[in-house]
């Protein structure tokens, strides 16, 4: 077990280097310069030189990347080119407003997904389960931006139930959470409904039906459970993703999450922070996918390692 | 024959189908039926005020914030949308074929090396990703196709390497190879005949996130560039007026909606007809 964690530990130590090297040579070589943008319109080619020297970036590639690794495995993550500030600091100041909205979040759609997918599982192949693929479908169809701007229109402009943007209350996190809440259940929906199906054809469900459980009790107690394990893994996949997937919903609502910061260091060609952001959401994806790995034994003893 | 007829039983695949045939078709005749150009801004566009006018009998979806006919830019962002849905997703099952196949069948250090890369590609916040690269290139039509398709080959890339490595396996192509065939005939004659079905699904899934990842990208402004129509940057244009005009983001939401939905539906539907062993699942 432990040289099982550690071996998966090792790779995705290996996994996040590559991201970082990818994301540095992609950021470094692309056509927009920081030191151009940083300037402004009016500046001479001497003070271009004078900020591209400053920032290290006449430096050689390679040189550039080592001094960057240097400083990463320290906890460094550098300095905002336009901001100032270290963008560590930056990152842990955001951090609790993305994660508040992707607790509510993957709560509303484990709920909605975990709801449906047993009903549709439960009623397979008739009217019931067809309308509750119908409408899942339309979930992992419909684009998030749309979605933030009607949920907006209707329950901020028209209705006045909640603001139209900000941060602070729990009515603030209603419509942004609903938002990726709706799209993201379709996805759950599909698989729980793929799970107990599964599930409910094993020969533990037909000998618990046989002894007389009553139904409510075979699916509550016998096949639920049972089903739980590609959820975990899928939530795992799900917290990573958040990370990246945000800057949408963030830039519709003004919400002042790692999504808004990494959105603002963009348009600005604030590279240390799209690179600690992108980093961020890697190590995030990684540890979410290591995490539903290591729990699924817990979970599931059938498939702790002999 | 088998195919089209169970195709033909399930009726959200038919339904999908025809909204594909439909945007397919408004997009291909766009200039003929458009009842204004695209971007003309129409001088009893915009009201006294200033304001776009909503749906009436002379403009049936309404006008945007430029006074242009509304109706005129959707069908001709459907062209861009299904352009680049083809462009991108085309080169994403291309690529991710061509990487899934290589490392099946060579497994080895190769075959090794470039799972090893798609699990990389994995680990990186896709969405994040598009973005950043959409914005710090001068965003065009083709630069976000290439932009997507570097994020969406990944997956295929997985599907496709299970696949083949199952196949290697095969009797057939044992007994092919010990009859003395070379790579590129069992690659060629063997393999990929047998992973079209695959293709076929995610070449048509794929659009749907394709459809959805372009609009988002125009939509924050660092996809397709105004003037060129693109359903996601028509709502980026008016997004500031949403309240007062709310039929600028409903009327190309229902766009995006509807064409990522049909080719969701088909793909799915092609999916079950095709690979009977996930009948009724996903």
């Amino acid at each position: 077990m432990i040289e099982l964690i550690l071996r998966r530990l090792g790779g995705a130590l290996m996994i996040l280097f590559g991201v970082a090297a990818i994301t540095f040579v992609l950021l470094y070589a692309l056509p927009a310069d920081p030191a151009v943008q940083l300037a402004g319109r009016s500046a001479t080619a001497q003070t271009v030189a004078n900020i591209r020297h400053q920032l290290g970036l006449d430096q050689p590639l390679i040189l550039q990347f080592v001094h960057y690794l240097g400083n990463l495995v320290q906890g460094n993550f550098g300095r905002s080119y336009t901001q100032k500030t270290e963008v560590m600091t930056l990152i842990l100041a955001r951090l609790p407003a993305t994660l508040i909205l992707m607790v509510a979040g993957i709560v509303i759609e484990v709920a909605i997904g975990l709801t449906l997918g047993t009903i549709a599982a439960l009623n397979r192949g008739g009217f019931v389960d067809r309308l509750v693929m119908t409408v899942s479908f339309i979930g992992v169809s419909a684009p998030q931006f749309v979605v933030a701007l009607l949920l907006l229109y209707v329950f901020a402009a028209t209705l006045h139930w909640f603001p139209m943007s900000g941060f602070g209350t729990v009515r603030h996190v209603v419509l942004p959470a609903l938002t990726l809440g709706i799209l993201g259940a379709g996805w759950y929906a599909r698989m729980v409904r793929s799970a107990m199906i599964d599930v409910l054809n094993q020969d533990y469900v037909r000998t618990a039906r046989a002894k007389g459980v009553s139904e409510r009790s075979v699916v509550l107690r016998h096949a639920i459970p049972n089903a739980l394990l590609p959820i975990v893994a899928m939530i795992g996949i799900d917290i990573g993703q958040f990370m990246g997937g945000v800057v949408v919903v963030e830039a519709v609502y003004g919400w002042p999450g790692i999504g808004q910061l990494a959105w603002q260091a963009i348009q600005q060609v604030d590279i240390p922070i799209i690179m600690g952001v992108t980093l961020i959401s890697s190590l995030a994806i990684v540890i979410g996918n290591l995490v539903a790995d290591l729990v699924a034994p817990l979970i599931d003893p059938r498939i702790r390692a002999p | 024959m088998r195919i089209a007829r169970e195709f033909l039983r399930r009726p959200t695949a038919v339904f999908g189908l025809v909204v594909v045939l439909l945007v397919v078709i408004g997009a291909v005749v766009a200039p003929l039926i458009a009842p204004y150009a695209p971007d003309d801004q129409l001088f009893d566009g915009l009201t006294l005020e200033g304001a776009p006018i909503g749906p009436n009998a002379a403009f049936l979806l309404g006008t945007d914030t430029l006074g242009r006919d509304l109706l005129t830019r959707l069908l001709f962002g459907a062209r861009t949308s299904l352009i680049i849905g083809v462009v991108a997703n085309g080169t994403a099952v291309a690529i991710g074929l061509g990487v899934g196949m290589l490392a099946g069948y060579l497994r080895g250090p190769m075959g090794n090396a470039l799972m090893r890369l798609t699990d990389l590609m994995m680990a990186f916040p896709a969405l994040l990703l598009a973005i950043v690269l959409a914005a710090l290139f001068h965003p065009s039509l083709w630069i976000v196709a290439m932009v997507i398709a570097m994020v969406n080959w990944v997956q295929v890339a997985r599907i496709v390497y299970t696949e083949t490595r199952g196949l290697v396996e095969r009797d057939f192509i044992l007994a092919e190879r010990s009859l003395g065939a070379g790579h590129s005939r069992i690659i060629f004659r063997h393999i990929l005949p047998h992973l079209m079905p695959t293709a076929i699904v995610w070449g048509t899934l794929g659009i749907a996130t394709t459809v959805l990842l372009e609009a988002t990208l125009s939509f924050l402004g660092v996809g397709v560039q105004p003037p060129e129509p693109s359903w996601g940057n028509i709502i980026f244009e008016s997004q500031s007026f949403f309240t007062s005009a709310p039929w600028l983001v409903v009327f190309p939401g229902i766009a995006i909606l509807l064409t990522a939905l049909s080719f969701n539906l088909v793909g799915d539907a092609l999916r079950d007809i095709l690979d009977p062993t996930q009948r009724g699942r996903m």
